[in-house]
């Protein structure tokens, strides 16, 4: 379960970001921006590679001693960057895998629909609730 | 009556007050008193005027002709259950047995307005059924069902008699009036074939998809919001391709009249739109052309008259700009070029009418009608078919590099359909300008033919304003309505119909401008920019020779 959700655009800005309503939410804001540092560096350092070989999900991006925050790219350079609270060791990488897949797939259908310019603000309600079931439940 | 019937002490009118109330009125209109025994006798059925436009379509979802909204209490709707019924007593509402049979014959404009009405919905399970608990309204996403249904059982047996005796008498327009309208995410038949028809000016091919800037241009003229162009398309493109096929398409079609009727969109596509479901549907043949003039009836005169002088304005304004330009294009081109000018202006116009436009469902029920002359058109004209290849021409002029021809060539082929269905060759006179058609009065099937006749003074109007449109507005992208305007030299009777099309459906552009022309503007502001950087580079040319010349 996830606490914060953030999906970049190519030229780094948010598309779309979301993180659980208790929480200090710039701090979560703050956090991906970081992230991106590390993003692209990560992606840099396959950029030799083709971009077929280039992994999607990059994995950790780094810890601390809070969270944990996930990085994944799309191939049109659209970054996925997810925090997970670090006390929520229950979450295996391959879980994290396949959320980063469904986001992808929610992604890609956004991308279908016609009235969704590339480089808008995410505004669709099935993609907020695919986030939704990903993001911890606050109680 | 509102009393006997206990909608006073419930709060609302419930299916079972409504009916108890309507078997009131047509007891008081017997003569008899009113009261609750006075339900008992067999009555004939109450009869009700119908009622004109301005409530209805201050409600959105009009059922029938008559005051009378047959509305299941609902966290949306009560209010307007509270005001019907006032209405309902002061005019006479139809009993909901009634209803569905007037309303074919009182006019298609009772379909138009009704497409999803709920009351509308129980006239046609009495329709229907014509037995017991006719009058179920179905919500699939309201969850509305008719759980008084079964209360009120009794009643509607007594009125489905009356009812069936009145539907023998009425006319067979038959489908249309007996179907299953409870619901209002369910397709009536006659929406379906509409459906259809606006899917076959787009893509002839019923098997065939219609591909995702096809359908946003044309979806786009509805004037909905995109935002809720774009939750209307996610929950319609079930499998997410980016294309509609016909099901999704008239899933879609049915999401954007409903939200344009008042109703809020579902949070999930509700069953009946499903495309299983509506694949399983016959598709009729398109011939109910009357059906669907009908559709732009309601509309309010006044409403579409003022928009329509608005359109007309624009539309003579940028006809100007464009008639001088592009003569060499070919008839295909222009009309392409027509309608993407005709389109582009529209979110200007969009701009210019915002301001002046009223209720956005005034706009949304404007709209409509335009649409549907749209498809009405087209099926007059569908021996036109084979007029405009759809081959896009290569559009010599401007600049417009890709961007343009593929702005063009999406938008001509969308035309081209409309073209081809809305527009007669040559002659102006064939060509049935939508906006006259909304704006004209309430007509029947017989409308269709004055439409044909009008088109010449009104294409002229409007070409004309849209010329002037695209003049006038954009100052900050002059060189982008230059472009169009230039790529649109079209004579006006050509060029009015395709912007009265354009125009007429997106009349007043939703306080969302921006993101609507935005792609159109990114393609026009890249051919400007291109245009630009051209004109600076000889200009840098020219003064660097200038400054030889100096030294």
């Amino acid at each position: 379960m996830a606490v914060c959700i953030a999906v970049i655009a190519k030229e780094n800005y948010p598309l779309y970001i979301r993180s659980i309503p208790t929480e200090n939410e710039l701090k979560f804001h703050y956090t991906v921006h970081t992230s991106l540092d590390v993003v692209d560096e990560k992606i840099s350092a396959m950029g030799k590679a083709l971009v077929d070989q280039r992994e999607l999900y990059l994995g950790l991006l780094y810890p601390t001693e809070d969270y944990k925050v996930y990085g994944y790219v799309t191939n049109s350079k659209v970054k996925f960057v997810m925090v997970v609270d670090s006390s929520n060791t229950a979450l295996r990488d391959n879980e994290i895998r396949s959320m980063f897949r469904k986001l992808h797939n929610s992604y890609t259908d956004i991308m279908c629909n016609p009235f969704y310019n590339p480089g808008d603000r995410i505004h669709s309600r099935a993609f907020d609730n695919t986030v939704t079931s990903m993001m911890m439940q606050v109680c | 009556i509102t009393e006997v019937c206990g909608a006073k002490r419930v709060g609302c009118f419930g299916p079972a007050q409504f009916y108890i109330a309507l078997k009131l009125i047509a007891a008081a209109q017997s003569g008899l008193p009113v009261r609750i025994e006075s339900i008992k006798n067999e009555l004939p059925l109450p009869r009700f005027m119908a009622m004109k436009n301005d409530s209805e379509i201050r409600y959105g979802n009009p059922t029938e002709p008559h005051g009378v909204k047959f509305q299941v209490p609902h966290a949306t709707l009560e209010k307007n259950s509270y005001k019907r019924t006032d209405e309902g007593d002061k005019q006479e509402p139809k009993s909901p047995p009634m209803s569905p049979i007037c309303s074919p014959p009182a006019s298609p404009s009772s379909y138009q307005r009704t497409h999803l009405s709920y009351g509308y919905g129980k006239s046609r399970n009495g329709l229907e059924q014509q037995h017991g608990a006719p009058y179920e309204v179905r919500h699939s996403t309201h969850q509305q069902d008719g759980p008084a249904s079964g209360n009120y059982g009794a009643k509607s047996t007594r009125a489905c008699s009356t009812l069936n005796r009145s539907l023998s008498v009425e006319r067979e327009a038959p489908d249309s009036s007996a179907h299953y309208a409870d619901d209002p995410w369910r397709i009536t038949e006659e929406q379906r074939d509409y459906y259809v028809n606006q899917f076959l000016s787009l893509q002839p091919d019923l098997n065939a998809f219609i591909s995702g800037s096809v359908a946003k241009n044309f979806f786009t003229k509805s004037k909905l919001p995109i935002p809720e162009l774009s939750h209307i398309w996610e929950l319609s493109d079930v499998d997410c391709d980016g294309a509609l096929t016909l099901a999704e398409f008239c899933a879609a079609f049915h999401l954007v009249v409903a939200r344009k009727n008042g109703y809020q969109l579902p949070e999930t596509l509700p069953e009946t739109l499903l495309p299983d479901y509506l694949q399983a549907a016959s598709l009729k043949p398109i011939h109910d052309c009357a059906l669907f003039d009908s559709f732009s009836e309601p509309l309010p005169g006044s409403q579409q008259t003022r928009d329509f002088n608005r359109l007309e304005k624009t539309s003579a304004e940028e006809v100007p700009d464009n008639s001088g330009l592009i003569k060499d294009a070919s008839k295909d081109d222009k009309q392409v070029l027509k309608t993407s000018i005709a389109i582009k202006p529209i979110p200007k116009e969009f701009q210019h009418l915002t301001v002046k436009t009223v209720a956005q469902e005034s706009i949304a029920l404007r709209a409509r009608p335009r649409s549907r002359s749209y498809s009405s058109t087209s099926i007059e004209d569908a021996m036109k078919k084979g007029e405009e290849p759809p081959t896009p021409p290569p559009r010599p002029q401007k600049s417009h590099s890709r961007a343009s021809s593929l702005d063009l060539n999406k938008i001509f082929q969308q035309n081209a359909q409309a073209a081809r269905s809305g527009w007669l060759p040559p002659p102006p006179p064939a060509l049935p300008p939508r906006p006259s058609v909304t704006q004209t009065e309430q007509a029947s099937e017989v409308e269709l033919h004055p439409q044909m006749t009008r088109p010449p003074s009104q294409a002229e109007e409007n070409s004309s304003a849209k010329k002037e449109v695209v003049l006038t507005q954009l100052p900050s992208k002059p060189v982008r309505r230059k472009f169009r305007t230039e790529t649109q030299a079209l004579e006006n009777p050509e060029l009015s119909p395709t912007i009265n099309v354009t125009s007429s459906l997106p009349a007043v552009k939703p306080h969302l401008p921006v993101q609507k022309q935005s792609s159109k503007q990114k393609r026009a502001i890249q051919t400007a920019i291109r245009k630009n950087k051209e004109a600076n580079a000889v200009l840098a040319r020219l003064n660097s020779e200038l400054q030889q010349q100096l030294k």
